[in-house]
């Protein structure tokens, strides 16, 4: 196995990390003035998509959370589309219709991107957005996004996303996952190259519909396709880092791997599509180093993986083999601690350097959700567990775009 | 992209230059103070022999019991893995490591040659073994031999071991190994003035050497 692309790809994986920091550092003055503002000149009318599919267990509390939202109640809208339910989603939801500001439709089901294209046919207020029936949203969430609208290049806003009380160590990890997540929304809304709108709460133009169409099953990522779709149209999307959504996070490593292969797959499929995009310059930071970058990472992901299991079973072959050469021998003299056999060579210190930086990021995600930077738990099992896991979703999808084989939603 | 934005690219490159060189320099700087300890290593095994030899020069006339027989220390042999662990880190090739490589293997033929001088001088049967391995590549049970080498220094202390690279370009080498009648045919072993080609296992030694079972009831292990 070849170690010859370790540099290069160290390199390139510490520019992206530095141009990052630096964007962030950049605009830490922005990121202060960014607050609530109080007084809004006008409320535009608001309606909340909620797209649900077998949500009874969650789609209360998805709903009980728009009504909370602080936003006068005549300028919101809230429309359930079942699509095609087979539990108790109808029952639930049925009862909550009873609201004034609660519309809800039933379909055959057809999959998310259907959905949400129905309730765009039955919405005509200003501002446009969907909810996902297993998130919710902070009461002042709403607030925090509609006065970025009032910059009248704005035609999406997406929201930071936290993981829902993470209850177990798999859940902790992808909740510090999602603070690496703020971070990177934020930089990437500063850089014009956020690429993907999310589907718990990322605001639209009504606007923007009508002139770039409608959902597509955009290989079942439906929010990535359209947040490329805009780009590559020149429409602006940006963060709002003050409004939080909770979304409830897969608690098994089954719900999480399929999870992810769909989202890496999805991913895959649609820069293949929106190729045309790469090192353009007319696409700003997202042709020239974000969709090159994100693309680049998932296949060195799966590099390093691959490389780390090599050199394993290089010492469990020696290993082996020095066991059945002198039968077992053990002495303690072998751990004998004596700096000199510690491989410190640029590769270990380099990758010191991105780990640290890595840490300082998360947590600048943290400060951004929390207000402040304090290390968690979390944050180590973070470290050790999602290097090991993530490569299996990584390879499964690649494995899935190779073959032309598609993925499932749960 | 405005030439702000080109600026930006330029700024970031510098730094993470920066940031990627100064950790390249400081894993260099590291790896030559390894090198440095290995000299530093190698300098006072050097006086230890030389030490050796001087006292063996002037008590030569008298009585064998003031001469300290100079074991192959601990020291050289930690200096033979520092020595193995630099190889594999820096490559053989490396030409620090060769030239250290160089003076290591020159020290072992002159604590083999006194060690030899001392036993038929005050009679004294020292075991050891002469090893000649390759590390470049056509030598499959060099490893596996060194393993067992390493296994019998740790189950017998007093066992002497000097392994050389056959193809190490050292005249002294050389020569031992024309001296040694020693074939290209490796791993090979030379025990008592009898060589042994190809892999020879823990108990195939024990049998070729039977006064290590002399050291082993004279020394205690400790190792198993």
């Amino acid at each position: 196995m070849s170690f010859a692309l370790l540099y290069p790809i160290l390199f390139i994986s510490l520019y992206f990390e530095v141009f990052l920091f630096v964007t962030y550092f950049e605009k830490r003055g922005v990121i202060k003035r960014e607050k609530i503002s109080a007084t809004l000149k006008s409320y535009p009318s608001v309606t909340i998509i909620v797209p649900c599919y077998n949500e009874e267990k969650t789609v209360l509390k998805t709903i009980t959370s728009l009504l909370a939202l602080e936003y006068p109640k005549e300028k919101l809208s809230i429309l359930v589309v079942d699509d095609g339910s087979t539990d108790r989603t109808s029952e639930v939801v049925t009862s909550l219709s009873k609201e004034q500001c609660i519309r809800v439709i039933r379909k055959e089901n057809g999959g998310k991107y259907t959905a949400l294209n129905e309730g765009l046919l039955e919405t005509t207020s200003d501002i446009v957005g969907c909810l996902d029936a297993d998130s919710f949203v902070e009461k002042n969430a709403l607030e925090h996004i509609i006065p970025y609208f009032e910059n009248t290049l704005v035609m999406a806003v997406v929201p930071s996303i936290v993981v829902d009380r993470p209850q177990n160590v798999l859940q902790m990890v992808q909740h510090i996952e999602y603070y690496w997540g703020i971070f990177l929304r934020k930089a990437l809304s500063y850089l014009g190259a956020l690429y993907v709108t999310p589907g718990p709460f990322t605001l639209f133009r009504r606007g923007v519909f009508a002139r770039l169409g409608n959902y597509v099953e955009g290989h079942k990522t439906e929010d990535l396709e359209f947040a490329l779709r805009m780009q590559k149209n020149g429409y602006i999307i940006v963060n709002a880092h003050n409004a939080h959504v909770h979304t409830v996070s897969p608690r098994t490593f089954r719900g999480l791997y399929v999870q992810r292969v769909r989202w890496t797959y999805g991913f895959l499929k649609n820069v293949l599509d929106y190729k045309d995009m790469f090192f353009k310059k007319e696409y700003g930071h997202l042709g020239i180093l974000v969709l090159p970058m994100a693309t680049a990472t998932i296949f060195t992901a799966l590099y390093a993986m691959g490389m780390t299991l090599w050199i394993l079973g290089e010492h469990i072959v020696t290993a082996i083999d020095r066991i059945a050469t002198v039968v077992f021998s053990f002495s303690f003299e072998s751990f004998r601690i004596d700096w000199f056999y510690f491989n410190i060579d640029g590769v270990l210190l380099v990758s010191v350097v991105l780990s640290l930086l890595t840490i300082m990021l998360v947590l600048l995600g943290k400060k951004l959700t929390e207000g402040n930077m304090r290390l968690s738990p979390g944050i180590f099992y973070f470290f050790f567990i999602y290097p090991l896991i993530a490569p299996l979703w990584l390879a499964k999808a690649v494995y899935n775009v190779v073959l032309s084989r598609t993925v499932v939603w749960k | 992209m405005t030439s702000a934005d080109v600026k930006k690219y330029l700024v970031v490159f510098f730094i993470t230059a920066l940031i990627f060189f100064t950790a390249i320099s400081l894993a260099n700087s590291i790896s030559d103070k390894k090198l440095e300890e290995i000299r530093a290593i190698e300098d006072r095994v050097a006086i230890d022999i030389l030490s050796s030899e001087t006292q063996f020069s002037l008590l030569a006339e008298s009585s064998c019991d003031a001469v300290n027989t100079p074991l192959l220390s601990e020291e050289l042999s930690s200096l033979g893995n520092k020595l193995a662990f630099a190889e594999e880190e820096r490559g053989s090739k490396d030409p620090e490591v060769r030239s250290l490589k160089k003076s290591y293997s020159l020290l072992l033929i002159k604590d083999y040659l006194l060690m030899k001088r001392i036993s038929e001088k005050c009679k004294i049967n020292p075991v050891s073994i002469l090893y000649f391995y390759s590390n470049e590549g056509e030598c499959g049970d060099c490893e596996r031999e060194g393993y067992v080498l390493t296994h019998l220094q740790k189950k017998y202390p007093q066992l002497r071991i000097y392994a050389f690279d056959y193809h190490l370009p050292l005249s002294a080498v050389k020569t031992l190994i024309v001296v040694k009648k020693v074939e290209n045919d490796l791993p090979a072993l030379v025990i008592n003035e009898k060589q042994y080609y190809g892999f020879q296992s823990v108990e195939d030694i024990e049998k070729a050497v039977p006064a290590l079972a002399v050291l082993a009831s004279s020394t205690p292990t400790g190792t198993e």
